[in-house]
Protein backbone atom coordinates (compact mmCIF):
# COMPACT_ATOMS: atom_id res chain seq x y z
CA UNK A 1 0.00 0.00 0.00
CA UNK A 2 2.76 2.57 0.87
CA UNK A 3 4.94 1.24 -2.33
CA UNK A 4 1.50 2.06 -4.41
CA UNK A 5 1.26 5.49 -2.61
CA UNK A 6 5.03 6.07 -3.34
CA UNK A 7 4.38 4.84 -6.77
CA UNK A 8 1.73 7.74 -7.82
CA UNK A 9 3.18 9.86 -5.93
CA UNK A 10 6.39 9.68 -8.12
CA UNK A 11 4.11 9.60 -11.29
CA UNK A 12 2.59 12.94 -10.66
CA UNK A 13 6.28 14.07 -9.94
CA UNK A 14 6.97 13.00 -12.88
CA UNK A 15 4.34 14.48 -15.21
CA UNK A 16 3.65 17.83 -13.65
CA UNK A 17 7.70 18.83 -13.49
CA UNK A 18 7.91 21.02 -16.70
CA UNK A 19 10.86 23.21 -17.08
CA UNK A 20 13.88 21.39 -15.48
CA UNK A 21 15.59 19.93 -12.07
CA UNK A 22 14.67 22.73 -9.92
CA UNK A 23 10.85 22.77 -10.63
CA UNK A 24 10.03 19.48 -9.60
CA UNK A 25 11.50 20.21 -5.63
CA UNK A 26 8.06 22.20 -4.61
CA UNK A 27 6.32 19.03 -6.63
CA UNK A 28 7.99 16.60 -4.78
CA UNK A 29 7.93 18.30 -1.10
CA UNK A 30 3.80 18.43 -1.57
CA UNK A 31 3.44 15.03 -2.57
CA UNK A 32 6.43 13.44 0.37
CA UNK A 33 6.07 16.06 2.94
CA UNK A 34 2.59 17.75 2.72
CA UNK A 35 0.17 15.28 1.15
CA UNK A 36 1.63 11.70 2.06
CA UNK A 37 4.12 12.70 5.28
CA UNK A 38 6.67 10.61 4.14
CA UNK A 39 9.33 12.39 5.67
CA UNK A 40 9.58 15.65 7.97
CA UNK A 41 10.90 18.95 6.39
CA UNK A 42 13.99 18.29 7.98
CA UNK A 43 15.25 15.32 5.81
CA UNK A 44 13.53 16.28 2.78
CA UNK A 45 16.31 19.33 3.37
CA UNK A 46 18.85 16.98 3.39
CA UNK A 47 17.48 15.17 0.54
CA UNK A 48 17.83 18.51 -1.99
CA UNK A 49 21.40 19.31 -0.40
CA UNK A 50 22.50 15.45 -1.43
CA UNK A 51 20.49 15.69 -4.61
CA UNK A 52 22.40 19.04 -5.18
CA UNK A 53 26.25 17.17 -4.38
CA UNK A 54 25.57 14.42 -6.90
CA UNK A 55 25.18 13.60 -10.42
CA UNK A 56 21.98 12.76 -11.90
CA UNK A 57 18.82 14.58 -12.08
CA UNK A 58 16.88 15.85 -8.84
CA UNK A 59 13.58 14.41 -9.42
CA UNK A 60 15.94 10.82 -9.77
CA UNK A 61 17.83 11.80 -7.30
CA UNK A 62 15.06 12.74 -4.99
CA UNK A 63 13.04 9.20 -5.84
CA UNK A 64 15.89 7.59 -4.80
CA UNK A 65 16.81 8.90 -1.59
CA UNK A 66 13.02 8.73 -0.60
CA UNK A 67 12.94 5.71 -2.11
CA UNK A 68 15.74 4.10 0.11
CA UNK A 69 14.92 5.60 3.23
CA UNK A 70 10.90 4.42 3.48
CA UNK A 71 11.04 1.03 1.56
CA UNK A 72 14.95 0.05 0.57
CA UNK A 73 15.47 -1.11 -2.94
CA UNK A 74 12.15 -1.82 -4.18
CA UNK A 75 11.10 1.67 -2.72
CA UNK A 76 13.86 2.76 -4.99
CA UNK A 77 12.45 1.25 -8.75
CA UNK A 78 8.98 2.27 -7.77
CA UNK A 79 9.91 5.34 -7.05
CA UNK A 80 12.23 6.14 -10.01
CA UNK A 81 10.03 4.23 -12.71
CA UNK A 82 6.95 6.17 -11.32
CA UNK A 83 8.95 9.02 -11.92
CA UNK A 84 9.86 8.58 -15.98
CA UNK A 85 7.08 6.86 -17.42
CA UNK A 86 5.42 10.42 -17.83
CA UNK A 87 8.45 11.62 -19.58
CA UNK A 88 9.12 8.07 -21.31
CA UNK A 89 5.54 7.85 -23.01
CA UNK A 90 5.29 11.90 -23.49
CA UNK A 91 8.67 11.83 -25.55
CA UNK A 92 8.25 9.31 -27.58
CA UNK A 93 5.23 10.33 -28.80
CA UNK A 94 7.07 13.76 -29.19
CA UNK A 95 10.13 11.72 -31.08
CA UNK A 96 8.14 9.92 -33.03
CA UNK A 97 6.29 12.87 -34.40
CA UNK A 98 9.75 15.07 -34.98
CA UNK A 99 11.31 11.90 -36.82
CA UNK A 100 8.39 11.62 -38.80
CA UNK A 101 8.13 15.28 -39.91
CA UNK A 102 11.48 17.26 -39.43
CA UNK A 103 12.39 17.69 -43.09
CA UNK A 104 9.07 19.20 -44.04
CA UNK A 105 10.73 22.34 -45.25
CA UNK A 106 7.82 24.50 -42.75
CA UNK A 107 8.79 22.36 -39.59
CA UNK A 108 12.13 23.55 -40.78
CA UNK A 109 11.94 27.50 -40.33
CA UNK A 110 9.86 26.83 -36.81
CA UNK A 111 12.77 24.53 -35.73
CA UNK A 112 15.33 27.40 -37.02
CA UNK A 113 13.55 30.07 -34.78
CA UNK A 114 14.32 27.43 -31.60
CA UNK A 115 18.22 26.72 -32.00
CA UNK A 116 19.25 30.20 -31.16
CA UNK A 117 16.89 30.09 -27.94
CA UNK A 118 18.34 26.65 -26.73
CA UNK A 119 22.04 28.14 -27.38
CA UNK A 120 20.95 31.26 -25.66
CA UNK A 121 19.80 28.59 -22.94
CA UNK A 122 22.92 26.29 -22.79
CA UNK A 123 25.34 29.48 -22.60
CA UNK A 124 23.17 30.67 -19.70
CA UNK A 125 23.87 27.74 -17.59
CA UNK A 126 27.44 27.95 -18.24
CA UNK A 127 27.41 30.78 -16.80
CA UNK A 128 25.46 30.36 -13.87
CA UNK A 129 28.13 27.52 -13.14
CA UNK A 130 30.73 28.94 -13.84
CA UNK A 131 29.95 31.84 -11.21
CA UNK A 132 29.04 28.80 -8.92
CA UNK A 133 32.42 27.50 -9.68
CA UNK A 134 34.81 31.18 -9.58
CA UNK A 135 33.37 32.86 -6.61
CA UNK A 136 30.87 30.40 -5.14
CA UNK A 137 28.04 32.37 -5.57
CA UNK A 138 24.74 33.29 -7.84
CA UNK A 139 25.92 36.63 -10.10
CA UNK A 140 23.72 38.90 -8.49
CA UNK A 141 25.81 37.61 -4.75
CA UNK A 142 29.65 38.16 -6.65
CA UNK A 143 32.49 39.89 -5.02
CA UNK A 144 35.10 40.44 -6.98
CA UNK A 145 37.50 39.98 -3.65
CA UNK A 146 36.22 36.53 -3.53
CA UNK A 147 37.71 35.24 -6.77
CA UNK A 148 38.69 31.70 -6.77
CA UNK A 149 42.14 31.90 -8.37
CA UNK A 150 42.67 27.81 -8.59
CA UNK A 151 39.29 27.31 -10.70
CA UNK A 152 39.75 29.88 -12.72
CA UNK A 153 43.04 29.00 -14.01
CA UNK A 154 41.57 25.29 -14.32
CA UNK A 155 38.73 26.70 -16.02
CA UNK A 156 41.19 28.65 -18.68
CA UNK A 157 43.36 25.55 -18.83
CA UNK A 158 40.26 23.28 -19.75
CA UNK A 159 38.53 25.42 -22.13
CA UNK A 160 42.00 25.58 -23.75
CA UNK A 161 42.52 21.18 -23.58
CA UNK A 162 38.98 21.30 -24.62
CA UNK A 163 39.56 23.87 -28.06
CA UNK A 164 43.00 22.87 -28.71
CA UNK A 165 43.10 18.78 -28.46
CA UNK A 166 39.40 18.48 -28.29
CA UNK A 167 40.05 16.11 -24.72
CA UNK A 168 36.38 14.31 -24.01
CA UNK A 169 34.25 16.32 -21.21
CA UNK A 170 34.47 13.12 -18.77
CA UNK A 171 38.48 13.69 -18.78
CA UNK A 172 38.09 17.11 -18.55
CA UNK A 173 35.88 17.44 -15.62
CA UNK A 174 37.23 14.34 -13.54
CA UNK A 175 40.34 15.79 -14.38
CA UNK A 176 39.65 18.91 -12.88
CA UNK A 177 38.36 17.26 -9.76
CA UNK A 178 41.49 15.70 -8.99
CA UNK A 179 43.87 18.19 -10.20
CA UNK A 180 41.73 20.82 -8.19
CA UNK A 181 41.90 18.83 -5.05
CA UNK A 182 45.15 18.06 -5.33
CA UNK A 183 46.25 21.52 -5.15
CA UNK A 184 43.69 22.53 -2.49
CA UNK A 185 45.25 19.92 -0.20
CA UNK A 186 48.97 21.00 -0.94
CA UNK A 187 47.74 24.34 0.19
CA UNK A 188 47.22 22.88 3.52
CA UNK A 189 43.31 25.19 2.73
CA UNK A 190 41.14 21.43 3.00
CA UNK A 191 39.90 21.74 6.25
CA UNK B 1 22.70 -8.02 -35.16
CA UNK B 2 25.89 -8.08 -33.73
CA UNK B 3 26.12 -4.61 -34.53
CA UNK B 4 23.15 -3.32 -33.29
CA UNK B 5 23.78 -4.88 -30.07
CA UNK B 6 27.20 -3.14 -30.50
CA UNK B 7 25.37 0.28 -31.03
CA UNK B 8 23.34 -0.29 -27.70
CA UNK B 9 25.94 -0.85 -25.25
CA UNK B 10 27.93 1.55 -26.86
CA UNK B 11 24.73 3.92 -26.47
CA UNK B 12 23.99 2.86 -22.90
CA UNK B 13 27.89 3.21 -21.70
CA UNK B 14 27.37 6.77 -23.09
CA UNK B 15 24.52 7.36 -21.60
CA UNK B 16 25.96 5.78 -17.87
CA UNK B 17 29.34 7.84 -18.17
CA UNK B 18 27.56 10.89 -18.97
CA UNK B 19 24.92 11.09 -15.88
CA UNK B 20 27.42 9.80 -13.18
CA UNK B 21 29.69 12.58 -13.96
CA UNK B 22 26.54 15.55 -14.79
CA UNK B 23 26.75 17.73 -11.91
CA UNK B 24 24.31 21.04 -12.50
CA UNK B 25 20.88 21.53 -14.23
CA UNK B 26 19.81 19.41 -17.43
CA UNK B 27 21.43 22.02 -19.93
CA UNK B 28 24.73 20.67 -18.39
CA UNK B 29 24.42 17.09 -19.52
CA UNK B 30 22.70 18.59 -23.19
CA UNK B 31 26.38 19.77 -24.00
CA UNK B 32 28.08 16.88 -22.78
CA UNK B 33 25.66 14.83 -25.25
CA UNK B 34 26.11 17.27 -27.40
CA UNK B 35 29.53 17.02 -27.36
CA UNK B 36 29.35 13.10 -27.83
CA UNK B 37 27.07 11.99 -29.87
CA UNK B 38 27.36 14.96 -32.09
CA UNK B 39 30.78 15.45 -32.55
CA UNK B 40 32.66 12.18 -30.87
CA UNK B 41 30.57 9.47 -31.93
CA UNK B 42 28.31 11.59 -35.29
CA UNK B 43 25.68 9.47 -34.60
CA UNK B 44 23.45 13.25 -34.84
CA UNK B 45 23.41 16.52 -36.65
CA UNK B 46 23.80 19.23 -34.79
CA UNK B 47 20.59 20.86 -35.65
CA UNK B 48 18.53 18.05 -34.46
CA UNK B 49 20.75 17.79 -31.45
CA UNK B 50 19.38 21.35 -30.84
CA UNK B 51 15.92 20.28 -31.62
CA UNK B 52 15.77 17.82 -29.38
CA UNK B 53 16.99 20.09 -26.41
CA UNK B 54 13.74 22.36 -27.30
CA UNK B 55 12.01 19.22 -27.33
CA UNK B 56 13.00 18.23 -24.17
CA UNK B 57 12.81 21.38 -22.69
CA UNK B 58 9.10 21.60 -23.75
CA UNK B 59 8.17 18.16 -22.47
CA UNK B 60 7.61 17.65 -18.60
CA UNK B 61 9.63 15.16 -17.13
CA UNK B 62 13.68 15.43 -15.99
CA UNK B 63 15.78 16.83 -19.51
CA UNK B 64 18.14 13.93 -19.22
CA UNK B 65 15.81 11.23 -19.51
CA UNK B 66 13.77 13.13 -22.16
CA UNK B 67 16.34 13.81 -24.16
CA UNK B 68 17.69 10.07 -23.64
CA UNK B 69 14.20 9.01 -24.71
CA UNK B 70 14.30 10.72 -27.69
CA UNK B 71 18.44 10.03 -28.37
CA UNK B 72 17.41 6.43 -27.76
CA UNK B 73 14.65 6.30 -29.94
CA UNK B 74 16.52 8.05 -32.89
CA UNK B 75 19.25 5.69 -32.47
CA UNK B 76 17.45 2.35 -32.23
CA UNK B 77 13.81 2.59 -32.20
CA UNK B 78 11.88 1.54 -28.63
CA UNK B 79 14.53 -0.30 -27.49
CA UNK B 80 17.03 2.02 -27.97
CA UNK B 81 14.86 4.61 -26.02
CA UNK B 82 15.09 1.95 -22.73
CA UNK B 83 18.82 1.12 -23.06
CA UNK B 84 19.37 5.11 -22.80
CA UNK B 85 16.78 5.70 -19.77
CA UNK B 86 18.33 2.71 -18.22
CA UNK B 87 22.02 4.35 -18.57
CA UNK B 88 20.99 7.61 -17.76
CA UNK B 89 19.10 6.97 -14.22
CA UNK B 90 21.35 3.76 -13.26
CA UNK B 91 24.27 6.12 -11.96
CA UNK B 92 21.97 8.66 -9.62
CA UNK B 93 20.22 5.19 -8.66
CA UNK B 94 22.69 3.39 -7.47
CA UNK B 95 24.88 6.78 -6.14
CA UNK B 96 21.95 7.91 -3.80
CA UNK B 97 21.31 4.99 -2.83
CA UNK B 98 25.06 4.35 -1.03
CA UNK B 99 24.58 7.46 0.43
CA UNK B 100 21.61 7.75 1.71
CA UNK B 101 23.46 4.96 4.35
CA UNK B 102 25.90 7.15 4.63
CA UNK B 103 24.74 10.29 4.42
CA UNK B 104 26.30 12.40 7.79
CA UNK B 105 29.92 11.33 6.71
CA UNK B 106 29.55 12.18 3.03
CA UNK B 107 28.09 15.30 3.69
CA UNK B 108 30.66 16.58 6.13
CA UNK B 109 33.55 14.92 4.13
CA UNK B 110 36.11 17.90 3.35
CA UNK B 111 37.54 16.29 0.31
CA UNK B 112 34.15 15.76 -1.38
CA UNK B 113 33.11 19.16 -0.78
CA UNK B 114 36.44 20.58 -2.72
CA UNK B 115 36.49 18.12 -5.18
CA UNK B 116 32.75 19.06 -5.98
CA UNK B 117 33.43 22.34 -5.74
CA UNK B 118 36.38 22.28 -8.24
CA UNK B 119 34.52 20.31 -11.08
CA UNK B 120 32.13 23.06 -11.53
CA UNK B 121 35.40 24.94 -13.25
CA UNK B 122 35.48 21.83 -15.79
CA UNK B 123 31.61 21.59 -16.24
CA UNK B 124 32.18 25.52 -17.11
CA UNK B 125 34.56 24.66 -19.57
CA UNK B 126 33.46 22.12 -21.30
CA UNK B 127 29.82 24.03 -21.61
CA UNK B 128 31.39 26.79 -23.05
CA UNK B 129 33.39 24.92 -25.43
CA UNK B 130 30.38 23.59 -27.19
CA UNK B 131 28.76 26.92 -26.47
CA UNK B 132 31.21 28.65 -28.61
CA UNK B 133 31.01 26.00 -31.58
CA UNK B 134 26.49 26.28 -31.61
CA UNK B 135 26.82 29.96 -31.12
CA UNK B 136 29.46 30.31 -33.91
CA UNK B 137 27.26 28.06 -36.50
CA UNK B 138 24.11 30.50 -35.47
CA UNK B 139 25.92 33.31 -36.45
CA UNK B 140 27.34 32.09 -39.47
CA UNK B 141 23.49 31.71 -40.84
CA UNK B 142 23.91 35.53 -41.05
CA UNK B 143 20.16 35.98 -40.17
CA UNK B 144 19.76 39.43 -38.00
CA UNK B 145 16.76 37.91 -36.72
CA UNK B 146 18.64 34.14 -35.41
CA UNK B 147 22.04 36.52 -34.17
CA UNK B 148 19.19 38.98 -31.90
CA UNK B 149 17.06 36.22 -30.91
CA UNK B 150 20.05 34.29 -29.42
CA UNK B 151 21.36 37.51 -27.54
CA UNK B 152 17.94 38.58 -26.16
CA UNK B 153 17.27 35.47 -25.09
CA UNK B 154 20.36 34.66 -22.79
CA UNK B 155 19.75 38.57 -21.62
CA UNK B 156 16.56 37.24 -20.41
CA UNK B 157 17.49 34.05 -18.65
CA UNK B 158 20.79 35.07 -17.30
CA UNK B 159 20.29 38.41 -16.16
CA UNK B 160 16.38 38.45 -15.89
CA UNK B 161 15.70 35.03 -14.51
CA UNK B 162 13.16 34.58 -17.25
CA UNK B 163 12.31 30.75 -17.58
CA UNK B 164 13.28 28.58 -19.88
CA UNK B 165 9.90 27.28 -21.20
CA UNK B 166 8.85 30.88 -21.81
CA UNK B 167 11.90 31.48 -24.03
CA UNK B 168 11.22 28.61 -26.02
CA UNK B 169 7.58 29.25 -26.57
CA UNK B 170 8.11 32.99 -27.15
CA UNK B 171 10.93 31.81 -29.84
CA UNK B 172 8.10 29.28 -31.37
CA UNK B 173 5.56 32.28 -31.84
CA UNK B 174 8.52 34.17 -33.50
CA UNK B 175 8.78 30.80 -35.75
CA UNK B 176 5.67 30.76 -36.76
CA UNK B 177 5.80 34.48 -37.99
CA UNK B 178 8.49 33.77 -39.67
CA UNK B 179 7.06 30.56 -41.73
CA UNK B 180 3.74 32.78 -42.43
CA UNK B 181 6.24 35.62 -43.80
CA UNK B 182 8.83 33.19 -45.85
CA UNK B 183 4.98 31.06 -47.18
CA UNK B 184 3.82 34.75 -48.44
CA UNK B 185 6.79 35.98 -50.02
CA UNK B 186 7.40 32.64 -52.19
CA UNK B 187 3.29 32.98 -52.76
CA UNK B 188 3.87 36.92 -53.98
CA UNK B 189 7.45 35.69 -56.27
CA UNK B 190 5.42 33.08 -57.71
CA UNK B 191 2.76 35.84 -59.12
CA UNK B 192 5.66 38.10 -60.22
Amino acid sequence: MLLLKLFFAFIQVGMFSVGGGYAAIPLIQEQIVNIHHLMTLEEFSDLITVAEMTPGPISINSATFVGMRIAGIPGVLLCSIGCIIPSFAICLTLAYFYYKYRTVSGVQVVLGSLRPAVVALIASAGASILMLGLFQAELEAVVLGNLKYVELIIFIVALFLLRKFKLSAITIILGSGVVGTIVYTLMGSVA
Amino acid sequence: MERSYNKLWILFRSMFVLSACTFGGGFVIVSLMKKRYVEELKWLEEDEMLDVTAITQSAPGPLPVNASVIIGYRIAGIVGSLTAILGTILPPMVIISIISLFYEQFRTNPYIATALQVMRAGVAAVIFDVVINLAGNVIKTKRILYIAMMVVAFVATYLFDVSAMIIIFVCLGIGLVDLGVTLNNKKKGKVS
